[in-house]
């Protein structure tokens, strides 16, 4: 597989950003999702946990969130598919002095719905929602979350006390969904300064009272675009799906090897399709030394094993809770990245699969986009004077061909 | 008095890739100069130090060979000619 520096997608192309423990890559393919250009490292060192792409008001934004042990967490963007990459003088999210907290990753970057154009949020670790209202320009403290009376009775899970899901609601912007390890959902029905906490029927096997008001370590959650009150859930142990935008959840952990995984995706065009990869508790692989991941197509009453194409003796390979994507073409495309630094991807649904690419670091991320503009952005998105705009490294390639 | 702050590849970014910064002034700890680092660079503040006020975790800053972990943090005092070093201390693999 030949590295590039960027990768150079055309409209309608599908892109996927993989973020590993040591830096970022970049995929894009036509709709066949055969032939991939790939593009990195970028950000070599940084882990990077989080990754969105912006194609709204025309941008073509990757958002990256990149964590460098010693000099600590930022946001980077670029607006040309990789070959250059903003590095803001000032880390953009920064917890208030009166805190006291400061801030470790950032878990999720989610894009805010179409009707919010400039709207995007932040869920980082220690657990707190941050919001920006001008497309990434400045960033503040959501504090109806982070002043709740349940917070100070958060535990962190094994990844730290994480807020790692957020879900913005497509037609309701005022209702946005997050999810905590381990305190469970919660969800504000008033832009934020309000959140009522969304565990009812989600169990907690490792607490004394199995169904605590909240406490729950919720792994992943995804909701369908069309149907935003239906949400799926892969929790600490158990699936669940809601039909009420989670005022209620129920159990459909039916017929699957194991209920207790990481990642929850969601077919893009069907709301009763959906995706898991069941791990075993033990060495959280995928039991039998199989990688499979399991789809539901009838909203969680079944569940089947697809397994073309992926690794099926000896496969001791975990998938966490970002590694796992789809991507908006049709057929959809599912991708899964694992621990051990293999790319797989699905071009029909997940019906047959095949190996991307291999090698990379251990992959704590998969997101995608759909290119919807190249070269020419219809209103562009001033960058901040505070961000500094860096070509990337010269790879030893590119400087040969300088010479 | 003159400190000069010897500065790590990584961060020489928002130096304009000065690896050592000599400043001026009246700085009498390591924070009044890096305080006053900052000013010049603000880049090199949020990599440094959190968003608390307290030096990264895998930073550690050498006045001399003394790290200011054992010598009173940022409070540590400078005196004319001394130097600065700014060492990341990230291992593995």
């Amino acid at each position: 597989m030949k590295y590039s520096q960027a990768v150079r997608p055309k409209r309608g192309n599908a892109i996927v950003m993989v973020g590993t423990t040591k830096g970022a890559f970049l995929l894009a393919a036509g709709g066949a999702r055969k032939q991939w250009q790939v593009s990195g490292p970028h950000l070599p060192g940084h882990i990077v946990y989080s990754a969105a792409f912006d194609a709204r008001q025309g941008r073509s934004r990757i958002w990256l969130g990149s964590m460098n042990w010693a000099y600590g967490t930022t946001l980077r963007t670029s607006d040309d598919f990789g070959q250059t990459w903003t590095n803001p003088e000032s880390h953009p999210i920064k917890f208030p002095e009166d805190t006291g907290q400061a801030l470790k990753q950032i878990w999720q970057i989610a894009i805010g719905s179409e009707n919010e154009p400039d709207t995007l949020y932040c869920g980082v670790e220690p657990a707190a929602l941050f919001q920006s209202r001008d497309a990434g320009e400045s960033w503040s403290l959501v504090r109806g979350l982070f002043d709740h009376p349940h917070r100070p009775s958060w535990n962190p899970g094994n990844g730290g006390l994480c807020l790692h899901t957020v879900i913005p609601n497509p037609t309701n912007p005022n209702r946005t969904l997050i999810a905590v390890s381990a305190a469970g959902v919660y969800r504000t029905d008033d832009g934020g300064a309000t959140w009522q906490v969304k565990n009812k029927g989600i169990r907690a096997d490792f607490q004394p009272e199995k169904y605590p008001e909240f406490g729950q370590c919720v792994h992943k959650v995804a909701r369908h675009p069309s149907r935003p009150e239906r949400l799926f859930l892969q929790n600490h142990g158990g699936l669940y799906r809601s039909d009420d935008g989670a005022d209620t959840w129920n159990d459909i952990g039916n017929g699957v090897p194991s209920d207790f995984g990481f990642p929850i995706v969601m077919h893009p065009h069907d709301p009763d399709t959906a995706y898991i990869v069941p791990l075993e508790q033990e060495m959280r692989c995928g039991p039998e030394g199989k990688l499979r991941v399991y789809r539901t197509r009838n909203a969680g009453r079944s569940w089947e094993p697809l397994t073309r194409g992926l690794p099926q003796r000896g496969a001791y390979e975990t998938v966490l809770r970002d590694g796992m994507a789809n991507d908006e073409l049709d057929p959809a495309g599912i991708y899964v990245g694992t621990r051990s630094g293999k790319l797989f991807g699905s071009a029909n649904g997940g019906n047959s699969w095949q190996l991307i690419l291999e090698g990379l670091p251990p992959i704590v991320c998969v997101k995608t986009g759909l290119v919807d503009e190249v070269g020419s952005v219809r209103r562009p998105v001033p960058i901040s004077k505070s961000q500094k705009k860096v070509k990337a490294k010269p790879t030893a390639k590119s400087r040969r061909r300088a010479a | 008095m003159e400190v000069t702050f010897l500065i790590p590849s990584p961060l020489r970014a928002f130096t304009e890739g000065i690896p050592e910064v000599a400043l001026e002034g009246s700085a009498a700890t390591v924070g009044e100069a890096l305080e006053a680092l900052c000013a010049r660079y603000p880049g090199v503040r949020d990599r440094v130090v959190t968003e608390q006020g307290e030096v990264r975790e895998y930073v550690n800053i050498f006045v001399g060979d003394e790290n200011i972990r054992d010598t009173g943090g940022l409070a540590t005092p400078v005196r004319d000619g001394s130097e600065i070093m700014i060492v990341p201390s990230v291992a593995g693999g």
